[in-house]
């Protein structure tokens, strides 16, 4: 967690990118998120150490599960939660983000989850407010809370993920999803291979600053039998202006977990996970039987979601403010 | 548990830090077997107020109060013949000093298969004192549901209450002075033989 000086002087404690976290902290915030999983099966799914706290999801771009799940989250630990959309805000009537964020901060508000389509956002609003920022995802740079959800899940079928093989595959130049689970997998001493058609893997990527000891490759049928775990990301057309593949169907056939490739992972570790972040291309980076085959953690890690941001959000927000 | 001079436990983590037996103001106040012959007469307390060991529920406070709610199980099954469930119930999310300490990570909560709802549940902590950590347990144990009575039973109580909290059950009453510190040591948790220490403040 990244304790940044703000604007109000004193310190405050912020989680902008999952280089922020060491391997300690990710344990801490895993564990907890453990211990906080088991308040979702209580008839009373609350418990009171955010009371009188403020945390405001701002949201620049659409997002369903992260939003939801922020706002559970924040619901279960007994904080007020208010939601405000970047479409029905005053960004819309032509506001700056500065200035809705520091309006918002000015009704004094504990903490900002923030999401917006610019790289970086996240880290800027940290320089503008007094309050703990947590990076929902901006742009295509980093998600942390996704990859922290990712690990999670993943330890909770796994065991510890030391030494284990994760594939991630898919869109690399866009993902966010993706760096921040490399840099969270790494802490965490898994062994990471990462794969992309050459269109989508950015040309820097080898050096990427915050990590080293991964893998690349063009080739997802010789990484996939020894895989323990394969990350399919999604084709974020949203992102994409055409040229990156020629066609869907052919993406599918090279980079897609199909039904085929599906057998091959199974027979070669029956003990294999499948994850996927959400929102599914069905049919597209992921074959309907692999998104519901009985190693896929699409739903777990949904569920995860609320017990690790419960976590985060603890973590930030419940202990003193040096 | 160390129980140093502010109103509040110390994190467990650091209470391994000072070895209570090398100060030389510090003195055994309870030793192995006054623990053990303290367990097994509370033990026996719990039993002769329930009449017996129906519908109880032994809960111990992380961390020390979860080794001696099991060893008071365990004496309890020795003598009435049955299994009495235990289990831990972890106070740190209910704690009204949070944001005055750094981040604690809450410890494991362990509620037996029979639940609470209508049982006798007793509370064990190693150490009572301010009586802020079974306020907190007592908020704790109402997000899990309703026992038909809560029973409180401690290793060692050291005095000093800041809320209207009493104990049920007492291994030993030891009058302190607020600027000791009481520490339990058990052989589960810190791998040297069961003692009972005080030390710091004036020699009385």
């Amino acid at each position: 967690m990244s304790t940044v000086a703000t604007a109000g002087g004193r310190t405050r404690r912020h989680l902008l990118s999952s280089a922020d976290l060491d391997r300690a902290q990710v344990r801490a915030i895993l564990d907890t998120a453990g211990e906080m999983q088991g308040i979702q099966q209580r008839e009373v799914k609350k418990l009171p150490v955010l009371r009188g706290r403020t945390v405001v999801n701002l949201f620049f771009e659409d997002s369903t599960r992260t939003r939801s799940s922020f706002e559970i989250a924040g619901k279960w630990l007994s904080a007020d939660v208010v939601n405000i959309s970047g479409n029905g805000s005053s960004t819309s009537k032509g506001e700056s983000l500065r200035d809705t964020v520091l309006t918002v901060a000015a009704m004094g508000v504990d903490a900002l989850v923030v999401r917006h389509s610019a790289s970086g956002a996240a880290h800027q609003v940290s320089q503008w407010v007094d309050a703990h920022v947590v990076n929902a995802g901006d742009g295509t740079h980093e998600h942390p809370t996704q990859a922290l959800l990712d690990a999670y899940s993943m330890e909770r079928r796994l065991g510890s993920l030391e030494g284990r093989h994760v594939v991630i595959v898919g869109d690399l130049t866009h993902s966010r999803v993706a760096r921040s689970n490399l840099i969270t997998l790494r802490t965490l001493g898994a062994r990471v291979t990462l794969v992309a058609p050459p269109t989508l893997m950015p040309s820097g990527i080898a050096t990427w600053s915050q990590v080293d000891g991964f893998e690349l490759s063009h080739d997802l049928d010789a990484v996939l039998p020894t895989a323990d775990a394969v990350m399919m990301l999604r084709v974020q057309r949203e992102r994409m202006s055409g040229g990156f593949f020629p066609t869907a169907r052919e993406y599918t056939v090279g980079f897609g977990l199909t039904r085929p490739r599906l057998q091959a992972l199974v027979t070669a570790n029956p003990d294999a996970v499948i994850c996927h972040p959400g929102p599914m291309n069905r049919g597209l980076e992921i074959a309907a039987d692999a998104a519901d085959a009985a190693q896929s953690l699409v739903l777990d890690q949904v569920s995860a979601g609320v017990a690790v941001r419960m976590s985060v959000l603890y973590h930030l927000l419940a202990g003193e403010e040096s | 548990m160390t129980r140093p001079d502010s109103a509040v436990p110390t994190v467990p983590e650091a209470d391994v830090s000072s070895d209570p037996a090398s100060g030389s103001d510090t003195r055994v106040v309870m030793s192995s077997g006054d623990i053990s012959r303290a367990l097994r007469r509370v033990a026996h307390e719990v039993l002769e107020h329930n009449k017996g060991a129906a519908d109880l529920v032994v809960l111990g406070i992380p961390t020390r109060g979860v080794a001696l709610a099991r060893r008071l199980a365990g004496v309890m099954e020795s003598v009435e013949g049955t299994a009495v469930p235990v289990g831990a119930l972890d106070v740190t999310m209910h704690r009204d000093d949070l944001r005055r300490q750094p981040t604690r990570s809450p410890r494991h909560t362990e509620i037996p298969a029979v639940g609470i709802d209508d049982k006798v549940v007793v509370l064990v902590d190693d150490v009572l004192y301010s009586g802020r950590t079974v306020r907190a347990a007592l908020d704790a144990l109402s997000d899990l549901g309703r026992p038909r009575a809560v029973r409180l039973a401690v290793l060692v109580d050291r005095g000093h209450r800041e809320l209207p909290i009493r104990a049920d059950h007492v291994g030993k009453n030891l009058p302190t002075a607020g600027s000791e510190r009481v520490s339990v040591r058990l052989s589960e948790h810190d791998g040297i033989d069961d003692q009972v220490t005080i030390s710091g403040g004036q020699s009385r």
